[in-house]
């Protein structure tokens, strides 16, 4: 079946569902989901959403600039940071005006809380600047995604929003580099549908779901980022994966930053609060990447609470008032999931994979570039944790991703509809469906061959132990064996089920492709970047080299294997400078 | 340890009706429902369908009876319960597109009926809408409804009438009826203030038992039948 629109986005979170709201005014919308659109995985973002808004305290775009490319490491573009930064005011009081239910200060305002990199600057009695953290993370208790994610959907629905909820998409249709359109399968019956597109947005999200370790959904298995590579686009600065610093114990569930924004510290097994080693001047509110080595730094040489791979996350001094008013989510998490009732007790954390930083690449409008010198791909478009502007550069800072997500999806939405004015439906290549029905009925016919949960199973315990948090050469090289090998594997895979109806198993399998797809790029790019850059740390290459490796990767997929490419970072107002908190 | 469990099976490609299945697994205590569901699709029975995301009860895709009550799979742990034999069905009611996927088309035809999404009849401000915190506290329940269905599909008055529009769409319409920013309380009320609305509601509060989010859904219920009946007054 072929269906027809100006625009099919795919993915329904905040990326997505904002970018529908803002073009569907304009143009004729489908988005696709492979969930139902509320169920999208923006919504167990917890802490916070950054904007300079100086309702608590004084604070300007500016810092906030500065944060962002200091917690990049500096591998931020600093234009998209300017933009993004200086947009964020405006797109929080439009999420405001659409009904974001968001907690409030004493006179009324949005309230703002403190998080991890997130500074302002103050001088001491001598004269001297010194930075020290800042209220700038406009919050909804800790559930600011759900309720975001849920206002954006809300609008959707006002605004009458054709949704393809459970339909699973398989490839995009390029012709002569030119994007018209894609191929999903209708999860509900299985059949291969074709939607014909003037204009393709991908926000489909992160790809955290390779790690074994993770606060990712099951849903985060970097669909769009594996279908554009195969598409012939490249990616962009992929081995760079943010480990959250406090994932609940021993799963990995994400316990906000915001904890520690209300004043949790952390403490190994003797109790003594670790952070004043490594970052004595914010402490626990050093970015997420300083954190997270901190944390397994601990673990590693055995100071982990008894002696597992854990240490202590306090909230026990906060009181039951303040746990219930502002942190009432990770609580219930804590008792349901670790027993642990954190009025009481500390909550026992350790690093998830958490963030993608890398992916497609963009410019500042949206626009899908098709190589490192900046050309774009006519008729996609990509925005959210899937695109990489590049607003994070090596390491995100907590709530910046939210804004990520609703600015660019904001302002890709105005790209497109301008680009609709002009845009005509092109004529779809004759086999545009083709290679997604021979891979089903090849699926469909098998009858032995490899266990699929074994390939996905060894995929993340490898990726987290061998290109996890520390890295380095001699893991890195039995990674990519491993990978390789796996995809001779996945050639091989067999398919129990033989339905056509909710097919989750054929979902899975697919899912599991895409994994192997991009963990190849993460993996070949982390090989090479020899040193340590904001979340990616070679312990083999020990320091920041901004002499070589001050520069985006640019990953090609080619018949060969995989190649890089470099492309320089945009520098303005902040050179790089030693990173110390 | 060893855990047995029973669940629903149903394939729409072979069965004429739904029937039982027992899948006796090795797990760890602090194994999920869902972990457990992972554990036989993946290596017993790739067929065994369910939905899942997030695994942490904020996506709201798991709900299903387990042990006769409604809850997420993902919330709710092999070590919570006493007896290691574990019943688990689709939600009740909703018709059943395979095994523990229900249709649930209707639950959120039901959830737009009410408008649900804010109606603001003035321009906005250059910055944003005062609220107070007191206004703000109003809605701080019923904003965290994550649209898993446990509490519709626990309804008796939603099972003996399918036209009650049911507890999550009801708490929806109380989400925008007391948002100090909403001008549209009157049409919202018009949607309620029905014989298949508000008043269908007996007070039973099996929505408030299941609620994974520990919602007091009959209580925003009832403020939303004092508005009504004071509007008539």
């Amino acid at each position: 079946m072929i269906h027809k629109h100006d625009l099919i986005i795919v993915g329904a979170g905040l990326a997505g569902l904002r970018a529908a709201v803002e073009t569907s005014k304009y143009a004729d919308v489908g988005v696709i989901s492979k969930l139902f659109p509320t169920r999208s995985h923006s919504g167990a973002a917890q802490g916070g959403i950054a904007a300079a808004l100086g309702n608590e305290e004084h604070d300007t775009v500016e810092w906030h600039v500065f944060d962002s490319v200091k917690g990049s490491d500096y591998l931020g573009d600093q234009d998209a940071i300017e933009m993004m930064c200086g947009e964020a005011p405006d797109a929080i009081y439009e999420l405001e005006h659409l009904g974001v239910p968001f907690s409030r200060t004493k006179d009324g305002k949005i309230a703002q809380r403190q998080f991890g990199g997130h500074t302002k600057e103050i001088f001491d009695e001598n004269g001297n600047s010194k930075r020290i953290p800042v209220l700038r993370a406009c919050y909804s208790a800790d559930r600011t995604g759900h309720v975001i994610l849920h206002t954006l959907y809300e609008q959707c629905v006002k605004s009458n929003v054709r949704f393809y909820s459970e339909y699973f998409i398989l490839s995009l249709i390029m012709d002569e580099g030119v994007c018209k359109g894609l191929t999903a399968f209708n999860i509900r019956d299985g059949q291969i549908h074709t939607f014909h597109a003037k204009a393709v947005m991908f926000g489909t999200g992160g790809y955290g779901r390779a790690y074994r370790v993770t606060s990712n959904a099951y849903a985060n298995s970097g669909d769009g980022v594996a279908i554009a590579f195969r598409a012939g686009i490249p990616l962009e600065d992929m081995e760079f994966v943010q480990f959250h610093p406090t994932g609940l114990y021993p799963l990995g569930i994400l316990v906000t930053e915001g904890a520690r924004g209300e004043g949790g510290f952390l403490v190994n097994k003797d109790g003594e609060r670790f952070m004043k080693n490594y970052a004595p001047t914010v402490m626990e509110l050093a970015p997420r990447d300083m954190v997270t080595r901190s944390i397994q730094t601990e673990i590693n040489e055995g100071r982990g609470i008894d002696g597992k791979d854990f240490v202590n996350l306090d909230l026990t001094h906060l009181g039951e008032a303040k746990l219930k008013e502002r942190l009432p989510e990770i609580t219930g998490f804590a008792k349901t999931y670790a027993g642990i009732d954190p009025v009481k007790q500390p909550i026992p954390i350790l690093p998830t994979a958490h963030y993608s930083m890398g992916g497609i690449p963009t410019n500042l409008f949206g626009n899908v570039l098709a190589d490192e010198k900046g050309n774009i791909v006519k008729g996609f478009f990509a925005a959210g944790e899937c695109a990489c502007v590049s607003v994070h550069g090596a390491n995100r800072l907590g709530t910046n991703s939210l804004l990520d997500a609703v600015v660019h999806g904001r302002r890709t939405g105005k790209t497109i509809v301008k680009y609709l004015r002009d845009a005509e439906f092109g004529t779809l290549p004759a086999n545009a469906e083709e290679k997604d029905i021979e891979k089903f009925k090849k699926l469909y016919a098998t009858t032995s061959g490899e266990n699929a949960d074994k390939i996905r199973v060894r995929l993340k315990e490898e990726m987290t132990n061998k290109c996890g948090v520390f890295r380095n050469e001699k893991d890195l090289l039995s990674m990519l064996d491993t990978i390789h090998e796996l995809k001779e594997k996945y050639k091989n895979v067999h398919m129990m089920h033989k339905g056509k109806v909710f097919n989750t198993e054929l979902q899975e399998i697919i899912e599991l492709g895409n994994m192997l797809e991009y963990s190849d790029a993460i993996v070949t790019g982390a090989l090479a970047r020899q040193e340590c850059r904001g979340a990616h740390w070679r312990i083999d290459h020990p320091k920041r080299d901004d002499v070589n490796w001050l520069k985006h990767t640019i990953a090609f997929k080619t018949e060969k294997g995989i190649e890089l490419k470099y492309k320089p970072v945009k520098i303005l107002k902040y050179q790089p400078q030693e990173r110390k908190y | 340890m060893k855990v047995t469990l029973s669940i629903q099976r149903f394939d729409p490609e072979k069965d004429k009706k739904p029937y039982r299945k027992e899948y006796e697994i090795d797990v760890d205590p602090t194994f999920r429902i869902l972990d457990c569901l992972d554990k036989v699709k993946w290596d017993i029975d790739g067929g065994l369908t369910y939905r899942r995301s997030c695994s942490h009860g904020i996506c709201g895709s798991d709900a299903v009876m387990i042990n006769g009550k409604n809850m997420l799979a993902c919330q709710v742990l092999v070590q919570d319960f006493k007896k290691k034999y574990i019943k688990i069905d689709p939600l009740p009611s909703l018709p059943v597109i395979k095994d523990l996927v229900v249709d649930m088309d209707g639950f959120f035809a039901k959830y737009e009926v009410v408008k649900p999404y804010l109606i603001a009849k003035t321009q906005p401000p250059v910055k944003e809408r005062y609220q107070s915190q007191e206004d703000r506290a109003l809605i701080d329940e019923a904003v965290n409804c994550i649209l898993c269905g446990a509490c519709s599909a626990s309804c008796p008055s939603l099972w003996s009438n399918d036209a009650y529009l049911g507890p999550a769409a009801m708490l929806k319409a109380y989400r925008f009826v007391f948002d100090s920013r909403d001008d549209a309380q009157a049409e919202r009320l018009d949607v309620v203030d029905t014989p298949d609305g508000l008043w269908r509601c007996h007070t039973i509060f099996n929505c408030v038992e299941v609620c994974p989010k520990e919602i007091n859904i009959t209580w925003h219920l009832s403020q939303l039948k004092k508005k009504c009946a004071m509007r008539e007054l």
